[in-house]
């Protein structure tokens, strides 16, 4: 019991040992990158995965996501029973709705001052983007319906549309979990039979398709469920890591001929053409191996009891996992005004690069400041924290 | 007095020349690095027409970016100034650029005129300048690809070469347009079909960068965008040039 339970703090949660701070860091590290893709490349851009590899820092951040999902919520669903833990999902996926509508807000101020001050011909194509502006009657009732997507903004109605869901899965991985997985991967591949995805407003689908990354949700969930002790005999043998990193290594082959186009010749003709498009939509199979074969050497070289976990330095971005949410909606909106700041001042290479850092630092600092308020609170006596406990280790 | 006039006039002269030098350095000062004009593909086509006719007939089709409004706006644009910057060049070849632009199609909406243009004017090049109301409108970039890679056969059927031109770098849109993904696929599709891609997106960035152009700024007049349509004019002849393998006459 003691075991599963989301404490407060991390002190408290290093002394019992329950909480695997590798996946806080991880997620922490992937909300960072998650920030830093977002703005316009910089020096920082340099130390994100996604220059050396297929996957990116969301095929990390929706699995952990789809971990702790589990096994929170698995532990709500055993205790109390299948209707209090849909309640407390449900509650999760309407604090994730308002937090986008909350950026929504945020992303139409930003915009509809542009519109208002930016005139300049050379991009006279460009502004008709702004048109929509023009009918927000439709327009904010289309982003209420989570079908209008705002650039970097499409992450958050994926974890609605799976959290929403997530009780009936969850149900079935805690009796039958093989089960649940097979028909997670039978929806995955039917989605690419007959290319089922979710209709934006006013073109096109969703970014990220929730019938293709439910996959590896549900394979995040499953392995908190015991399908990671399942593989143990799996990941710790050696020819797995040995696969796993010739892959990684012609994976990192494959996206230098990106960077350095010249080397495209040395892919022969019939694997490109095998290969392209790795499709970030609809989840790839390129991409979701390159995630496993990362997280089986990531799993091999960090263990849970690597001592780093306790070191200072990893706070920052263990603290920024933790609350995943919030951090998340910072990041994006911090995007958003580096964005703003960058445009207003015409800085270059140096005032990204800062910027970067201080919106990691910003992160930083808002999640050090979350912590000390829920410990604060913790400490006033109150014990009920049911509630609570969502927010520091639920869906997302 | 008359000394007093004199000197005025003097002054006025020699300010007038600065200022004169000053827009004509503006001007050429969009230098480009050699790797953003050069291309592992080569213009065979162009190569051989050249050499053989003497003449280059190029056809230009996209949307918005392509054109620029208000007076003398199509003479300002890139492609009338590709085709004074070839002539230049290339002496004593006949250059004819002929351009249509229509705005707010896809790439897919595009390709049927891309074709017919193809095929009835013949010419030896078309460049294609797309992408930009595809990523404005959220097309899947599956359906872009597949647009491009008829695009390309259609033109290649006709007997011509092809240049993918990708999207305009600006800065201000960039938290309201994502072209990243269709960037990257029009990159991709470029080296699948040997084609050249003319990477305006990063070429423009790159004169933001070592600041010839000011592209962050709230409002300019028609000024900066002529000075940006030239100099795409002439990077994009050097990048003809370069993939043709053609020498220049001057």
């Amino acid at each position: 019991m003691k075991l599963l339970r989301v404490d407060d703090t991390v002190a408290a949660i290093t002394a019992t040992g329950g909480r695997d701070l590798r996946l806080d860091l991880f997620r922490g590290l992937a909300l960072w990158l998650i920030f830093v893709d977002h703005l316009p490349p910089n020096v920082l851009s340099w130390f994100s995965i996604r220059n050396y590899g297929f996957s990116d820092a969301t095929e990390i951040f929706i699995f952990i996501s789809g971990y702790t999902a589990a096994f929170v919520y698995g532990r709500a669903m055993f205790d109390r029973g299948f209707v209090v833990a849909t309640a407390r999902i449900w509650r999760r996926a309407w604090q994730i709705y308002v937090a986008h509508v909350f950026l929504f807000a945020i992303y139409l101020a930003e915009i509809s001052y542009v519109a208002a001050h930016f005139e300049n011909p050379l991009y006279a194509e460009e502004m008709n983007i702004l048109d929509f502006l023009k009918q927000p009657d439709v327009t904010i009732i289309q982003a209420l319906l989570l079908k209008f997507r705002p650039v970097n903004m499409d992450v958050l109605p994926l974890y609605i549309v799976l959290l929403v869901f997530f009780p009936p899965i969850l149900w079935l991985l805690e009796r039958r979990a093989d089960l649940a997985l097979g028909v997670s991967v039978a929806l995955y591949a039917v989605t690419w039979e007959l290319e089922l995805y979710l209709p934006a407003y006013p073109d096109g689908a969703w970014y990220f398709n929730p019938y293709a990354w439910q996959f590896l949700f549900v394979f995040g969930a499953w392995c908190a469920l015991g399908g990671a002790a399942r593989m143990a005999p799996l990941l710790v043998s050696p020819i797995t890591r040995t696969l796993a990193a010739l892959y990684l290594l012609a994976a990192l082959a494959v996206t230098l001929t990106w960077h350095f186009p010249h080397l495209g010749g040395w892919i022969p003709r019939a694997v490109e053409m095998w290969m392209y498009p790795i499709n970030k939509t609809d989840l790839d199979v390129l991409r979701f191996v390159h995630f496993l074969a990362l997280a089986v050497l990531t799993v091999y070289f960090v263990r849970k009891d690597w001592v780093g976990l306790a070191s200072r330095w990893l706070r920052p971005a263990i603290l920024c996992g933790q609350h995943s949410l919030e951090i998340f909606c910072l990041g994006v909106f911090l995007a958003f005004a580096g964005h703003f700041l960058m445009a207003e001042m015409a800085g270059g290479a140096g005032l990204h690069f800062i910027i970067s850092i201080i919106g990691i630092l910003i992160m930083t600092a808002a999640a050090w400041l979350i912590t000390w308020y829920k410990d604060m609170e913790g400490k006033g006596g109150s014990r009920a924290r049911g509630a609570d406990a969502d927010l520091a280790g639920g869906g997302i | 007095m008359k000394r007093w006039v004199a000197m005025l006039v003097a002054g006025l002269c020699l300010t007038g020349a600065a200022r004169a030098e000053e827009t004509s350095r503006a001007a050429t000062n969009c230098a480009v690095p050699p790797e953003l004009v050069s291309s592992d593909n080569s213009l065979k086509k162009v190569a051989e027409v050249v050499a053989k006719e003497r003449k280059l007939d190029i056809v230009v089709v996209g949307t918005g970016s392509s054109t620029l409004s208000g007076p003398g706006g199509g003479g300002a644009a890139y492609p009338a100034r590709l085709e004074v910057a070839l002539r230049q060049k290339l002496g004593n070849v006949d250059v004819n650029v002929f351009s249509e632009a229509q705005t707010k199609r896809t790439a897919e909406e595009m390709v049927e005129n891309l074709a017919r243009l193809a095929t009835e004017r013949r010419p030896t090049l078309v460049i294609w300048q797309t992408g930009t109301v595809d990523a404005m409108r959220g097309i899947n970039p599956d359906d872009f690809t597949t647009a491009l890679d008829e695009g390309i056969s259609a033109a290649q059927k006709a007997g011509a070469d092809i240049v993918l031109l990708n999207p305009q770098y600006s800065p201000r849109m960039e938290t309201m347009i994502s072209v990243t993904p269709y960037m990257d696929n029009m990159r991709m599709v470029s080296q699948q079909r040997d084609v050249v891609l003319f990477d305006r997106f990063a070429i423009m960035r790159h004169w933001s960068e070592a600041g010839d152009f000011d592209l962050f700024g709230a409002s300019h007049g028609l000024g900066l965008a002529k000075q940006v349509h030239d100099c795409i004019g002439r990077a994009l002849a050097d990048m003809v040039l370069n993939a043709a393998h053609l020498k220049t006459q001057n």
